[in-house]
């Protein structure tokens, strides 16, 4: 830098250390990866509604898939997600809160509030895990067409959807898994579903009480926005076209309904949790440098900060995620 | 470093003393926000889900206003921008608005024609 310049009018401007956006480095490149970050999940995003309006009439309803609470059994759409998403608020105000400790240098106030930020980023990331074990073991279990599509049964009085296990009828065959060890090619198979296509069909036609319902969404009409229920007759005439059973979620079934619907999911809450993991670990990072007093040293808590920026920006994520996947 | 912290929200309607009651104010306004959220989503009251605005469920264009007014506060409040030059803000703000509008008019455009081809034209996909 040049010594002799002392005044802002006179600064040279090429000389360097010149701060046009009066931002540090450090602080102007970490908004500069969350844009272009902003923009990676935002072609997620863009990706999902572009599937959704593409299936505009057969898409999931996603009140009917994430329905589950942890140790309360029952239908509850939506109030765990809500749960999740104040706990992420809650650890960016402890963030913020944390900063702003920084520009007092408090040293004691930063690691109490990076403490509690990164607990609750640590209960975030366990109840994403939760919420994606309960989605892969699924509920009540579908059939797949041979079209690809879902059949989901549901009873004819009370409109309650129904378990295959509630009306499969049991039927012995001889059908067992095959693993390396029994096949002469040494090929093995995936998980055999707990019941066979052929249990399911026999099950629907003795139970006059189940019927099918299917993904298209009715258009118009009293029962506007709800999944289509076959009638009874129809419902005999539709199982034909059954293919396979399909228990939970992995990349290639689902029993919610569009296939794409389950890829999104695992892709899109995937790829935020894990961005909310190295949150956590850069967090922990921080916090040790924190209490070790690298900052005090240095004069200043801007690390404090720049690491805040991305956690608020997880926390923006999730809030866009939440609205595009668990609301509209 | 910006240690001081304009502390008004609201276009100045509510003005607070300090920096931290500030960060306060905002989380119990965001809560405010997502619980309203949460019970339009669970109710969903059939006059917002049955009445069309500008080809989408006016329920929807409300979620997708408070998450930007959320988004709002988050990046404004807790994210600092409020007290950053207007330079560094308009620069991370406004590209990626661009960016992003240009990205989901034409996907979601291009998508409604598949959707209306795969209604419309001669291709059996539901069986």
């Amino acid at each position: 830098m040049d010594t002799t310049v002392t005044t802002g009018e006179e600064e040279n401007v090429w000389g360097g250390g010149n701060r046009p956006l009066g931002a540090s480095y450090g602080k102007m490149m970490m908004w500069f990866f969350i844009v272009s970050d902003a923009l990676t999940f935002s072609g997620f995003l863009s990706a999902y509604g572009f599937s959704r309006f593409k299936f505009m009439e057969t898409w999931p309803i996603a009140d009917e898939v994430f329905t589950h609470v942890p140790f309360f059994h029952g239908n509850y759409p939506m109030i765990y997600v809500a749960f999740m998403t104040f706990i992420l608020i809650m650890s960016s105000v402890t963030m913020v809160l944390a900063v702003d400790a920084g520009h007092k240098m408090k040293q004691n106030a930063v690691i109490w509030y990076m403490f509690l930020t990164i607990i609750g980023g640590a209960i975030f990331v366990g109840s994403q895990a939760w919420e994606w074990a309960t989605f892969i073991k699924g509920d009540y279990g579908a059939i797949e067409t041979k079209g690809g599509r879902i059949l989901q049964f549901e009873n004819i009085e009370t409109g309650k959807r129904v378990a295959l296990g509630e009306f499969a009828k049991s039927i012995s065959t001889e059908r067992v898994q095959s693993t390396r060890g029994t096949g002469l090619w040494y090929e093995k198979e995936g998980t055999l579903p707990t019941y066979s296509m052929q249990e399911i069909t026999e099950g629907l036609k003795a139970d006059p009480s189940v019927v099918i319902r299917t993904e298209s969404i009715m258009q118009d009409g009293e029962m506007e926005g709800e999944k289509t229920v076959l009638t009874r007759a129809e419902s005999l005439e539709k199982i034909k076209d059954g293919r396979i059973v399909v228990e939970g979620a992995n990349l290639i079934h689902n029993e919610y309904g569009s296939r794409l619907f389950a890829d999104f999911f695992f892709f899109i809450t995937g790829f935020h949790g894990f961005h909310v993991f190295s949150g956590v670990l850069i967090n922990v990072i921080i916090f040790f440098n924190v209490v070790l007093g690298t900052y005090e040293k240095r004069g200043h808590y801007e690390m404090v900060e720049k690491v805040g920026l991305y956690w608020h920006f997880v926390d923006l994520v999730w809030v866009f995620v939440f609205t595009f996947f668990y609301l509209v | 470093m910006a240690h001081d912290h304009k502390l008004e929200i609201f276009r100045g309607t509510l003005k607070f003393k300090n920096n931290i009651q500030k960060i306060w104010g905002v989380l119990i306004f965001l809560t405010l926000v997502t619980a309203v959220e949460v019970v339009l989503g669970i109710y969903k009251p059939q006059v917002l889900t049955h009445t069309n605005v500008l080809g989408m469920k006016a329920l929807n264009w409300i979620f997708i206003i408070l998450t930007l007014v959320k988004a709002y506060y988050i990046s404004w409040d807790f994210m600092h921008l409020r007290d950053e030059k207007s330079s560094l803000r308009r620069a991370v703000v406004w590209t990626p608005i661009f960016l992003v509008s240009y990205l989901i008019f034409i996907l979601l455009f291009e998508a409604d024609y598949i959707h209306n081809v795969y209604k419309d034209g001669f291709i059996k996909w539901n069986f």
